[in-house]
């Protein structure tokens, strides 16, 4: 009985030292995927100026495979993954949808596309963040792979690049297709 | 040039270290007098040669030395002199160099001022504390080198983080490590009892000075922290419970419970296994915070930019150091036996409570801020939680409510055997007045939160309980005064560090109290000349300024206080863009009274013209300062008593064996 | 870029009333805006560190607020909407741990740990008072000292 307690301490340590041997190998930050296997949530957005689309909705998402991509022209890593996703669009691998997050001035998302590229099929504003918080976003670029049904499969946290497109991306989307 | 000589300097501390790890141990187990004294100048070779080392990187700082990459990641030509100073430690590399600057003066100072040490003990204890510091002479060797050249020089840095060039936080740091890597100390002698076989009350009495000396800054450091936290947040907060707080934290519990328990192994020659557990648990929760903040397990505000191969070397580190002791502890623990016996109702009794409480507190702690990564690593990543104020402030409040009560009654218990009954007569007063407080306060605040009456009826009892206390010794009113007087001030020194430090976790309590219970907040838009009333103090808003600083660029506000129409102060809140980093800080305006805080703070334009300010009442914060340093002056009150710093207590009691089982 | 820049600032929270709320933010109706103050006190800024939704700057923080008000100008009782935002965040955005199977160990910890210690100062006195009562008793006698006894009595007679 004795002996116990003196042996506690280190058994104690030794349970604490297995999880945060563990815990090293994991990042506190990457959230998980609450929509995983859910319906895109409702939202209706109002297009972009100057380009020639409705804006972008919920119910455009029906019908095949496609990729919703959150972006703001006040974010540095949608800089780096832009470049691959204009491959993409040129490609013509997977649609690509943008919802265009957190813009103060309402010319800034526009004057961006215009410069880099505009990779977007669709294209939505979101000033005050009800799609993005609707999507569980938290920092931007996210993106998220939506299924024929309308049914989150998948959802990336920053940039999208040639490998996370081979190894993960793609597969999926073949996947789904051949499903669907 | 200088800071090869301060790489250099590293390597050669780091091979003396690892002489001075082995030899005094060997000369210790063999008696071998030179090798054990060999320690004292090792440990003494050692600080200067870490000094000299902390010394060429402060000068690459101040000389703005770009060619070093953690002058350029840290640093910038135009940043004020203090602030290039403090930058040397506003960063992982140049704090590891801090933490092992410190670690070398705890050795030294105990090599040099130790002479009362018996030479086998002392060995062993410097032994120790050298191998610890070979690890993290490693650690920052190979992964995390301060010294490391950029080819071509950069032009110029990417300058300190705003948050960081501030006095408070320029000094934090040095006085947090100064507190828990001193721990370290205490560790080392625990360490070295352990390997001899044998705690006594001596042992105690010598590991005080050092365990109180790093309890002090560690008081302060913390309170340091609170502090600019509350100044330059801009909210008024104080505390919220983040990784890295609770990672200074958990030191300060347990350290707190060390210096009480070491009390009654020096008294009572009892309760000795558990002291030495208490000091290889302090030092291993400074260990564990080191991990926590650096290898990005726990991400926090506080963290610095982490690296996994660095995560791997520490827990490597913390693995080899804690389970290392742990396992001694587990083997060698058993051996001391102790022969003072004590009624649960008596002086060792309180200590013994004081002891859980704490304990419990720190594990409670520890509990919430490593829950998150238990739930991260039991679910693969996949589940994430978060453990924030709420959970933290319901299961310590609780805890520390008891704990505080009993702090009055624990001096006025007799050792072996005490009258609770005769200890709560004598602190009736006390229990009078604290009612009658938690009374008034519970008719003046009309209702608003319980904690206020709680707290204010706790904190006036200890205050109060403790003033008893004295009184009590003294013979106050018992005696002629002038008696009594003298008796105050022939008090031995280490009862007024009691009686202080008591009383000022008293003023702490009634600071935390008003802070966090009747705090006032206004947040609206305001035009020059615009007038709000806050606690019965009229704010008008005199305008907004641009105005520019040596690295940043700021908007001045202007706040004109009145009472009743007499003028309390200006207060002129800043908000600032730091240029280079193009990162925004708030500074509140801050006047202090004794009853509170006036608080404004400036916010952004509008469009009109007009600011969104926002102005607070926060009552009775300066007590939470002014509690803290009451604090840290019972703690250097206690160091300057001689009795505890030389020689073994006088052993007058009959041998334990021989006295009639109670 | 930008989690970098807003998780360096660093925000408070101690149970203290909403402290990042802009003036534009607030409700009409003190009731529903004291709910709303409520709930966002329990709401995690996902891009800050341990601090409310009520007191961060941060744009996130800013937005789940606007949203918090609108669903309860909408009609939404305090724990529907702390369901949606839980709904798209996951536990993670509750700064109130749960009270689920998965976090029993974290609320119930505390009560076994003082226990734990209840019991082990508890174990601590009997110990004490069973070594006491050992040390007071006679030790008993070996077989040679019994002998040595015995004959010793024998001398005697």
């Amino acid at each position: 009985m004795k002996r116990f307690f003196y042996i506690l301490p280190l058994a104690g340590f030794l349970l604490i030292g297995v999880y945060l041997a563990i815990g090293l190998g994991l990042d506190p930050q990457k959230l998980p995927n609450m929509l995983e296997g859910k319906p895109v949530p409702a939202f209706n957005l109002q297009a972009l100026e100057g380009r020639d689309d409705r804006g972008f909705s919920n119910t455009d998402l029906l019908g095949e495979v496609s990729l919703v991509n959150i972006f703001g022209s006040w974010c540095v890593a949608c800089r780096v993954e832009h470049p691959f996703l204009m491959k993409i669009k040129e490609n013509g691998w997977v649609p690509i949808h943008g919802i265009d997050w957190r813009e103060t001035d309402r010319k800034a998302g526009p004057a961006w596309l215009k410069r880099h590229g505009d990779p977007y099929t669709l294209a939505g504003d979101d000033p005050r963040s009800v799609a993005a918080i609707s999507f569980g976003v938290t920092g931007a670029p996210e993106t998220f792979v939506v299924d024929q049904k309308g049914i989150i499969r998948y959802k990336h946290v920053g940039p999208i690049t040639e490998e996370v497109w081979q190894d993960t991306l793609r597969p999926l989307i073949e996947h789904l297709r051949e499903q669907g | 040039m200088i800071a090869e000589i301060g790489h250099f300097a590293l390597v050669l501390a780091l091979m003396v270290a690892c002489v001075q790890g082995v030899v005094p141990l060997l000369g210790a187990h063999r008696g071998h007098a030179p090798w054990m004294s060999f320690a004292n100048q090792s440990a003494l070779v050692q600080f200067v040669l870490v000094a000299i080392s902390f010394g060429c990187l402060t000068h690459a700082y101040v000389t703005s030395d770009f060619s070093l990459v953690n002058v350029v990641q840290n640093s910038h030509s135009t940043k004020p002199m203090i602030y290039k100073i403090s930058g040397v430690w506003g960063n992982h590399e140049g704090s590891m160099l801090l933490w092992v600057l410190i670690l070398a003066i705890f050795g030294a100072a105990v090599a040099m001022f130790g002479k009362y040490l018996p030479p086998a003990l002392k060995a062993r204890a410097l032994a120790i504390q050298a191998l610890i510091a070979v690890g993290f002479y490693l650690f920052i060797l190979l992964t995390s080198n301060p010294f490391q050249r950029m080819f071509p020089p950069a032009e110029n840095g990417q300058d300190l983080n705003p948050l960081l060039q501030d006095p408070g936080l320029a000094i934090h740091p040095p006085m947090l490590y100064l507190g828990y890597v001193g721990f370290s100390m205490a560790f080392s002698f625990a360490i070295a009892a352990l390997i001899e076989g044998r705690v006594d009350a001596a042992w105690a009495r010598w590991v005080r000075p050092w365990t109180l000396t790093a309890w002090c800054f560690l008081t302060g450091g913390i309170a340091l922290g609170s502090w600019w936290a509350y100044y330059e947040l801009g909210w008024g907060g104080f505390w919220f419970w983040d990784p890295v707080e609770n990672a200074s934290f958990m030191p300060w519990l347990i350290g707190t419970a060390l210096l009480h328990s070491c009390v009654v192994v020096e008294k009572r020659d009892t309760m000795k296994a558990w002291t030495i557990f208490l000091a290889i648990l302090a030092f291993s929760f400074s260990l564990l915070g080191t991990f926590l903040v650096r290898s990005g397990v726990l991400t926090s505000v506080h963290a610095f930019a982490t690296d996994p191969e660095r995560g791997v070397f520490i827990l490597v580190l913390l693995l080899i150091v804690v389970g290392g002791s742990f396992a001694l502890y587990a083997w060698r623990a058993p051996q001391l036996k102790s022969t003072g016996l004590f009624q649960p109702i008596s002086r060792e009794g309180a200590l013994l409570l004081n002891n859980l409480l704490m304990g419990t507190a720190a594990g409670v702690v520890l509990l919430g801020t490593l829950y998150p990564l238990f739930i991260d690593a039991v679910s693969d990543g996949e589940d994430k939680i978060s453990v924030g104020a709420p959970f933290f402030n319901a299961v310590f409040i609780p805890l520390m409510t008891p704990m505080v009560a009993a702090m009055a009654i624990g001096p006025l218990l007799a050792w072996k055997r005490g009258d609770l009954l005769r200890a709560l007569r004598t602190l009736w007063l006390g229990m009078a007045l604290a009612l009658a407080a938690g009374i008034a306060t519970w008719v003046w605040q009309s209702g608003s939160s319980p904690w206020g009456i709680v707290g204010v009826g706790i904190g006036s009892w200890l205050a109060i309980g403790t003033l008893i206390e004295v009184a009590e010794r003294i013979q106050l009113f018992r005696q002629p005064f002038r008696q009594s007087l003298r008796r105050l001030i022939n008090l031995p020194r280490a009862n007024w560090g009691m009686t202080l430090a008591h009383f000022g976790l008293a003023l702490a309590v009634f600071g935390i109290t008003g802070a966090g219970a009747w705090n006032v907040e206004r947040v609206q838009s305001m035009r020059p000349g615009d007038s709000v009333v806050v606690a019965g103090y009229e704010f008008r808003f005199d305008g907004a300024e641009e105005k520019q600083g040596p690295n940043y660029l700021m908007t001045e506000g202007r706040f004109t206080v009145t009472k009743d129409g007499n003028p309390v102060t200006v207060l002129m809140p800043e908000k600032r863009i730091y240029t280079v980093r193009q990162m925004p800080t708030t500074e509140a305006g801050i006047h202090t009274l004794l009853s509170g805080d006036l608080y404004a703070v400036i916010g952004d334009a509008n469009a009109d013209g007009s600011y969104v300010t926002r102005i607070y009442f926060n009552p009775l914060v300066v007590w939470m300062w002014i509690g803290a340093m009451t604090m840290m002056a019972g703690g250097v009150m206690s160091l300057s008593d001689r009795r505890f710093r030389i020689g073994a207590p006088k052993r007058s009691s009959v041998p334990a064996g021989t006295q009639p089982a109670e | 870029m930008l989690r970098i820049l807003l998780s360096a600032l660093v925000f408070i929270m101690l149970a203290s009333p909403a402290l990042a709320v802009q003036p534009d933010e607030i409700l009409d109706d003190p009731a529903l805006e004291a709910r709303a103050r409520e709930v966002g006190k329990d709401l995690r800024c996902l891009v800050c560190q341990n601090q409310s939704i009520d007191d961060s700057d941060a744009d996130l923080a800013r937005d789940l607020r606007v949203l918090v008000r609108d669903r309860i100008v909408a009609g939404d009782s305090n724990q529907e909407v702390i369901d949606y935002v839980v709904s798209r965040y996951g536990d993670f955005v509750l700064l109130d741990p749960p009270f689920k199977l998965k976090t029993y160990a974290l609320w119930f910890g505390p009560g076994v740990i003082i226990l734990f210690g209840i019991f082990a100062v508890f174990m601590f006195f009997r110990r004490k008072r069973d070594d006491a009562k050992e040390d007071a008793k006679p030790e008993a006698l070996s077989d040679a000292e019994k002998a040595r006894l015995a004959r010793l009595i024998d001398e005697d007679h």
